[in-house]
């Protein structure tokens, strides 16, 4: 059913026809609306679920790593410095291999506090064992919930999954987005049966302590899982495309990149204003293409070289930097060209950091940039009075611009 | 006899009254448990991977969310309807509980989940190597509140844990002491009885950061309560409705000359005077608080 809906709601209607049995968050800007919308359909009896109202995101977390525990599907969601308040949960979850489904509505973070959106927050918990993947629109982030849900409980995964939405920009944006059928989602998605579970019929002890002896083959295993799970996201995204009769790409997405010299790689909403820009300069005879990644963890590393390995220059746009080295994407983009012995001419770009728009003149200043001999980090679009060539901004030219 | 759900072959110091309450709880608990426990010596000393102590279904998640994680299970049993069946039990240490995990066991208490949490109160952080907690007794020397030239060790009174969870309004926030297993027991099932939260303070000796002998766990479990400086009383629906009395009750330095912590409060000087007077003070209060005198 085609609806012109809100984002956030676009995914509490997803969730919904998941059947979550517990749901639980804090309120953080921008997430809230997701949540409430649940809210609403557990009080109207739409869905039949526990809504836990904790005090914490800390205790949000927590509350779902139990429930999963105790063999039910459960659901929460955050952003931003809740995320970080949960990190120690989610590294936790994780580990006990519990497939907890979280949004992460994007946003920057604090300090100078900001609400709006950037992807500084789910990029610093890309290293907790989270399968991750990153929208660009609203349907995309309304289908992607199934996606999560089904690859966090495969048999053979179980590890938790993080769909990442661009707040505002997605959280709060209306788009037309084609709720899928319960009957679809009920065939795609089957009960949540897990192996193991807390029940007096069967008692377990869950969590306990690895010594040196057994921890680092916990951590092998998921990284080994993070590979099964790689070759298991295509067979899922066929899967869906067959019973929902739409596609959805869940590892990347390649727009024009076939024949094109240059590539710009991003993540996320961004994508949309780069697809616009690359249709412009396309006109204009310029052979520029936009790799766009979904799944960063698993980081689907063979589609990425062989969409990237004939351009002749790539591009990062990462609303994300790993401060005092270079932004995150970039660091993937570097080692994967490195590991197969190739030199590559690629520069990385940080934008849009704190919500700053990422304009399609941005965007076609980056596409030019690539000229010019590659950086591993350039900010781009900073207020005039920083220069790349002298960071510390001149007080006088501050106190002109801020008349 | 009663199959034990909390089993030998842990780890445990020889006299840890932590095990010995565990061990209490699980049976008066019964088999129909499910059992969460913050990070600490309980955790550490139990389920080193392979093996495990508990034969009920038991989790350790992390170090201040044992209230929530076992939020999270009665939740999810609510879904599936179990939860009439079975019990929910949250564990932790003083610190785990009255410091680090108070806002989650706040929430959990506030929430009005189902739920038994059991604070097995060892006055410092044992796991770690005996520093100060929250519930650290005033004089005790620990780790990081040592006596010294200036210093009679930890100056802070305990955090009245059983009175900030009665004031949540919950049906249920007790106390009692290892010392006393019929109490323990008798407690842990009348807890379990009643629907809600529900919050249980069990007083549990050290032997390694007290510095008693092993041979002494109980005794000084008793002693704390019979010098009143330990008071075993009960509040229902927030309201006191009992509590342990005595004929009359021990001088404070019974209990303590028994344990190294207190070492340093064992000679004639004008602080130490003063320090027993101090803690006199807190028996006084005790006493008129609680009547802990019969009769």
């Amino acid at each position: 059913m085609k609806v012109f809906i809100e984002g956030s709601h676009a995914v509490a209607e997803a969730v919904k026809r998941c059947k979550p049995g517990v749901v639980c968050a804090y309120p953080i800007t921008p997430q809230t609306h997701i949540v409430e919308r649940l809210s609403e359909m557990v009080a109207d009896g739409d869905l039949k679920a526990e809504f836990i109202n904790v005090e914490s995101e800390h205790s949000a977390a927590s509350v779902v790593l139990g429930s999963t525990a105790t063999g039910v599907r459960s659901y929460t969601a955050t952003s931003s410095q809740g995320l970080m308040l949960m990190a120690e949960v989610l590294f936790n979850i994780a580990g006990m291999r519990l497939p907890v489904v979280l949004t992460c509505v994007n946003r920057s973070l604090s300090a100078p506090i900001n609400i709006w959106n950037d992807h500084q927050d789910s990029m610093s918990l890309r290293d907790a064992g989270w399968i991750q993947l990153y929208a660009e629109n609203n349907q995309e982030v309304h289908d992607l919930h199934f996606i999560a849900y089904r690859i966090a409980e495969e048999k053979n995964i179980m590890l938790p999954c993080m769909v990442c939405m661009d707040g505002y920009i997605l959280s709060h944006g209306y788009e037309v987005v084609d709720l899928a059928e319960q009957e679809m989602v009920d065939k795609f998605l089957p009960p949540y049966q897990p192996e193991y579970k807390l029940d007096p019929e069967n008692p377990l002890t869950l969590g306990l302590l690895g010594d040196p002896n057994y921890y680092m083959e916990t951590r092998w295993a998921i990284q080994e899982t993070m590979e099964e799970a790689l070759a298991l996201l295509p067979k899922i995204e066929s899967e869906f495309s067959e019973i929902f009769k739409r596609q959805q790409p869940v590892l990347v997405e390649e727009y024009k990149t076939q024949d094109a010299e240059k590539i710009l790689l991003a993540l996320g909403s961004v994508a949309g204003t780069v697809k616009e820009v690359v249709d412009e300069l396309r006109e204009e005879g310029e052979k520029v293409g936009l790799l766009r990644i979904i799944a960063f963890r698993p980081f689907p590393k063979d589609q990425v070289f062989n969409a990237l390995k004939n351009a002749d220059k790539i591009g990062i746009l990462d609303k994300s930097i790993s401060l005092g080295s270079v932004s995150p994407v970039y660091m993937e983009i570097s080692s994967l060209f490195q590991e197969r012995g190739i030199n590559k001419n690629i520069s990385g770009f940080v934008a849009g950091l704190g919500g700053r728009d990422i304009t399609p003149e941005v965007v076609k200043e980056i596409f030019k940039l690539l000229d010019e001999k590659p950086q591993a980090v350039r900010f781009v679009d900073l207020r005039e009075w920083y220069s790349e060539k002298s960071p510390v901004y001149n007080w006088e030219s501050v106190a002109q611009s801020t008349k | 006899m009663q199959e034990n759900l909390f089993v030998a072959g842990h780890t445990a110091c020889p006299g840890c009254g932590q095990a010995i309450a565990a061990r209490l709880v699980m049976n008066a608990a019964g088999k129909n448990t499910i059992a969460t426990n913050a990070t600490g010596c309980l955790e550490v000393f139990s389920t080193g991977f392979p093996h495990t102590s508990w034969k009920i279904a038991w989790i350790h998640s992390l170090f201040e969310n044992s209230a929530a994680v076992a939020s999270g299970i009665e939740a999810a049993l609510r879904h599936l309807g179990r939860k009439e069946n079975i019990n929910v039990i949250a564990q932790g240490g003083d610190g785990g509980t009255a410091d680090i995990g108070l806002q989650a066991l706040s929430g959990m208490l506030e929430r009005g989940h189902d739920v038994l949490y059991v604070m097995y109160d060892n006055e410092a952080y044992m796991n770690t190597g005996i520093q100060r907690s929250g519930m650290t007794p005033p004089f005790s020397n620990t780790t990081t509140s040592p006596p010294g030239k200036y210093s009679l060790g930890n100056p802070r009174p305990k955090k009245p844990m059983v009175e900030i969870c009665a004031a949540h309004g919950i049906p249920y926030s007790a106390s009692t002491s290892v010392g006393y297993f019929r109490d323990v027991e008798k407690k842990v099932k009348k807890a379990l009885s009643i629907k809600g939260p529900k919050f249980l303070h069990i007083f549990v000796p050290c032997p390694l950061g007290w510095r008693h002998s092993s041979s002494q766990t109980l005794e000084i479990a008793k002693l704390v309560v019979e010098t009143g400086l330990f008071p075993v009383v009960e509040y229902e629906d927030g309201r006191l409705t009992n509590v342990m009395r005595f004929k009359e009750l021990k001088p404070v330095e019974e209990f303590l000359k028994l344990q190294g912590r207190f070492k340093h409060l064992m000679k004639d000087s004008p602080e130490v005077k003063s320090a027993i007077e101090f803690l006199n003070q807190v028996v006084k209060y005790n006493i008129e608080k609680y009547e802990l005198i019969k009769k």
